[in-house]
């Protein structure tokens, strides 16, 4: 791939001078929304990190008195979950990197919908606003981010705290929604000439096979919503068996919607990784094509394997066997991204940086939540391990390992050229192996208390389980001690004078991102680039 | 005496004192037969213990399939990670800059591609046919020698034992504060389901109110307990002794606080116990949907 003259010192020009509010409340630029996303999911992972220590040190020790109650406990459990999916994992992986990068490495001026994107950003803030207030009002919302009813619906959980809570779900919904149309409008239209879909880079396939999954997804997530704000407030019973209603149509909508999420939070993880591997082993990536459509197969049976959510609930032994194979399916699709990682290594020239260890700690943690998908797959063995720590262990090992290695990942990738400023190396190192240590503490251990039969969302645990309860807290601990590193790796990136190359991790980086200067100017190209 | 002499006086000694506290021991469980045929369960306890590392003891035989198919996926899936994790390990000490400064540029391999597709689909059918194969085994709840009735409410269990009209109780954990020796904590309820050994027991389950899970680590059983819904599970229990379970569906306030206990006595002793609780339970005795007898917040503080 190669760019045509893109005169940079003219780029300088392309500055307005915006105040502050004209900046930022009412951008209409790609870069800044982005940042905005990036701030959003950095205040999203500060409380819901906070969260999830609140619950390590509750579970520390058998009969703690931390969380004041189950009720609060729930709040917290409820909480954590909604606020790590979409207003951590998401704003961070779609609307931060993904408005960041997906026009500059397409080689457009910006994204198709500008004012729409703005609007993407400002309904998700409210919907901070409101899942908030789900957490703190009245003893706050504490049916589990899977909000199955009847346990809230008005009986159960009166108070306003659940109805905020899923009018926030609507907001971040609608707001995903808004984005996912803006990338699929942006990609398929605004590419560069001679950028085919073939020559796309793979961050930009990630994100539009995850947009396509969002366009999909989330107006059933919406539709599921309603039907239960209706059953609260409206006298409906969509989901009351007295009024001839059945909660386990609530656990089929949510679940359709729920597992297309978690390729949602995965795909663009996938491309960032594929990004990073690539720049540090100084090749092109393996199997160009195969990666990008196993990304694709991905998404389309990500669609079709939603009921292994609910193998211990109301499901016939046939349907069983049909969603667990097709479950089982989608480990070739992932295999093939694992293999053409690995493979992309085999002999490149590979530089250890940062953003290269959290990718390889990405690929080989990931690699164990995968094994453990494949276990949990098995309708048979998921009657032992549904919804104990083993579960918790796989989900985490994918997510808090998965989706967030690639968020650091990127971030280290790719900090220079939003800011301008490089990371300091040494203390980047120091926080990823005490993240590496520390979560692999927390959650390796979840493994025998699954096994042992420790249910999940529990404030308090027979005795027998205080051990490995223990060692996972301690892990708790190290992970916070990790974040106060990047805590000051962030105060090192902005109190830097140093000033950085247009690419300045040499010649593995090859995409479109890396012809412009760092930080990247508000108007990208100043030409269209031609890729030939 | 010589020093040999020493030690047979003492052995004697220490034999007839052991003796007498079997005798005493023997006497007392043979007295508290008559009131409660349960109590001979507690001669085995398959309960979680500390540092544990896998499966509770199989206590039936579906949580004996469940464990060898565990085993079986799981060293398949051992050989993977372990083999990904060799790859990684070359891929870092061969292919560093320092070792490997000229980058290869081969970004193809069709082979190799087609390998990687073929392998893992090879992989997944030997993991789905036995699969398969305990699918069906745990779906055959047919011809039960009974049927038990199990309800979920906030925040306990109730049990019905359909083969014995009338026999229909609640089973409320034992708040922290009241837990006597030899009961576990969060695990011991007052009111265990006894059930017979060696007989298949069909459960059919249910819920009261919200969500709940019934959940039997060490017999392989878990099925929601959904509103509206019965969905059926079944065991074989292997030896008399104590089994316990936990609800594992988010149902509110006390959802760590209804624990499971189950009593598997022998069928005479079981049917012994039919009759001494249908005498006694009638207290205990609820109709189904009654709710919570206790206010919400009274419950919680006598079980925080």
């Amino acid at each position: 791939m190669s760019i045509t003259a893109n005169d940079h010192a003219l780029a300088a020009h392309g500055h307005h001078h915006q105040s502050f509010v004209s900046r930022w409340l009412m951008s209409t630029n790609h870069k800044d929304i982005g940042t905005l996303y990036i701030t959003m999911a950095f205040i999203g992972a500060c409380v819901g990190g906070t969260l999830s220590v609140i619950m390590r040190q509750q579970l520390m020790y058998p009969h703690s008195h931390i969380v004041a109650n189950g009720d609060t406990w729930n709040a917290i459990i409820t909480a954590h979950g909604l606020l790590m999916i979409f207003w951590f994992v998401m704003p961070a992986l779609i609307g931060g990197m993904g408005n960041w990068f997906v026009p500059m490495m397409i080689g457009a001026p910006d994204m198709a919908f500008p004012r729409l994107n703005n609007m993407s950003f400002w309904f998700l803030a409210a919907g901070f606003v409101f899942v908030m207030l789900g957490l703190l009002l009245g003893s706050g919302t504490g049916a589990g981010w899977t909000l199955y009813p009847p346990l809230d619906n008005a009986q159960y959980s009166p108070g306003m705290a659940t109805d905020f809570s899923l009018f926030s779900l609507h907001l971040a919904g609608i707001s995903s929604l808004l984005g996912a149309i803006n990338f699929i409008a942006t990609i398929l239209n605004m590419r560069a000439p001679g950028m085919t879909m073939h020559k796309m880079p793979l961050f930009c396939w990630a994100i539009l096979v995850t947009a396509f999954l969002l366009l999909l997804a989330i107006p059933v997530l919406a539709g599921a919503v309603t039907m239960l704000i209706m059953d609260r407030n409206f006298g409906t019973s969509f989901f009351e068996p007295s009024g001839g209603g059945d909660p386990v149509l609530f656990q089929h909508l949510f679940w359709f919607f729920g597992h297309p999420e978690v390729y949602i939070m995965i795909l663009p993880a996938f491309g960032i990784i594929s990004h990073v591997v690539s720049t540090f082993s100084k090749k092109p990536v393996f199997g160009y094509l195969g990666m990008a459509y196993a990304m694709v197969i991905i998404g389309f049976v990500g669609f079709v394997v939603w009921a292994h959510h609910m193998f211990v609930s109301a499901i016939s032994t046939d349907s069983k066997i049909y969603f667990e194979v097709a479950t089982l399916i989608i480990a070739v699709p992932t295999g093939i991204k694992v293999f053409s990682w690995i493979a992309t290594m085999w002999g490149g020239s590979i530089e250890f940086k940062t953003p290269m260890l959290w990718a390889m700690g990405f690929i080989f943690l990931f690699v164990i939540g995968g094994a453990t998908g494949v276990v949990l797959a098995n309708a048979g063995l998921d009657q032992e391990l549904h919804n104990d720590y083993f579960l918790i262990a796989h989900f985490h090992y994918v997510l808090s390992m998965g989706a967030a290695f690639a968020i650091f990942a990127g971030f280290y990738y790719w900090i220079g050229k939003m800011s301008g400023h490089q990371y300091p190396e040494f203390w980047g190192k120091v926080h990823f192996w005490t993240f590496f240590i520390g979560v692999n503490l927390t959650f390796f251990p979840m493994h025998f208390l699954g096994l042992a039969g420790m249910p999940r969302r529990y404030p308090d645990y027979a005795d027998a389980f205080a051990g490995w309860n223990y060692v996972s807290s301690i892990g708790s601990i190290i992970s916070v001690v990790s974040t106060l590193v990047f805590f000051y790796v962030l105060v090192r990136v902005f109190s830097s004078k140093e000033k950085l190359a247009d690419n300045y991790w040499g010649e593995g980086a090859t995409t479109l991102e890396w012809a412009v200067p760092s930080p990247a100017p508000q108007h990208t190209f100043l030409e269209v680039p031609v890729i030939r | 005496m010589t020093r040999k002499g020493v030690f047979v006086a003492r052995l004697a000694g220490w034999l007839a004192v052991m003796a007498v506290l079997m005798w005493h021991g023997g006497a007392a469980w043979a007295q508290s037969a008559p009131q409660d045929p349960a109590a001979a369960a507690n001669a085995y306890v398959n309960a979680p213990h500390d540092w544990e590392l896998w499966f509770p003891p199989a206590g039936s035989p579906m949580q004996a399939k469940i464990d060898w198919l565990m085993k079986y996926v799981l060293w398949i899936m051992a050989v993977v990670v372990g083999f990904v994790a060799i790859l990684m390990a070359v891929v870092i000490f061969r292919f560093r800059a320092r070792v490997n400064p000229k980058p290869s540029t081969t970004t193809h391999n069709t082979l190799l591609e087609v390998t990687w597709i073929v392998v893992p689909c090879l992989i997944l059918v030997a993991i789905i046919i036995p699969s398969i194969d305990l699918i069906y085994y745990e779906a055959d709840d047919t011809n039960p020698y009974m049927t038990v009735t199990v309800t979920g409410h906030q925040w306990y269990w109730e049990y019905k034992y359909d083969s014995v009209p009338g026999l229909d109780y609640t089973s409320y954990m034992i708040p922290d504060d009241q837990i006597k020796p030899g009961q576990i904590r969060r695990l011991s309820v007052d009111h265990p389901l006894v059930l017979p050994v060696g007989e298949k027991i069909r459960f059919v389950i249910s819920s009261a109110d919200v969500l709940h899970g019934f959940y039997l680590p060490s017999l392989g059983v878990q099925k929601y307990a959904i509103p509206g819904n019965t969905l059926t599970s079944w065991t074989i229990i292997r030896k008399p002794g104590t089994y316990y379970g936990q609800c594992n569906q988010i149902c509110g306030l006390n959802h760590d606080a209804i624990p499971i206990e189950i009593k598997a006595v022998p069928l005479n002793d079981y049917i012994a116990w039919t009759k001494m609780a249908l005498a006694n339970y009638t207290e205990n005795t609820v109709t189904p949907l009654l709710s919570s007898p206790m206010p919400r917040n009274q419950l919680a503080d006598a079980t925080r």
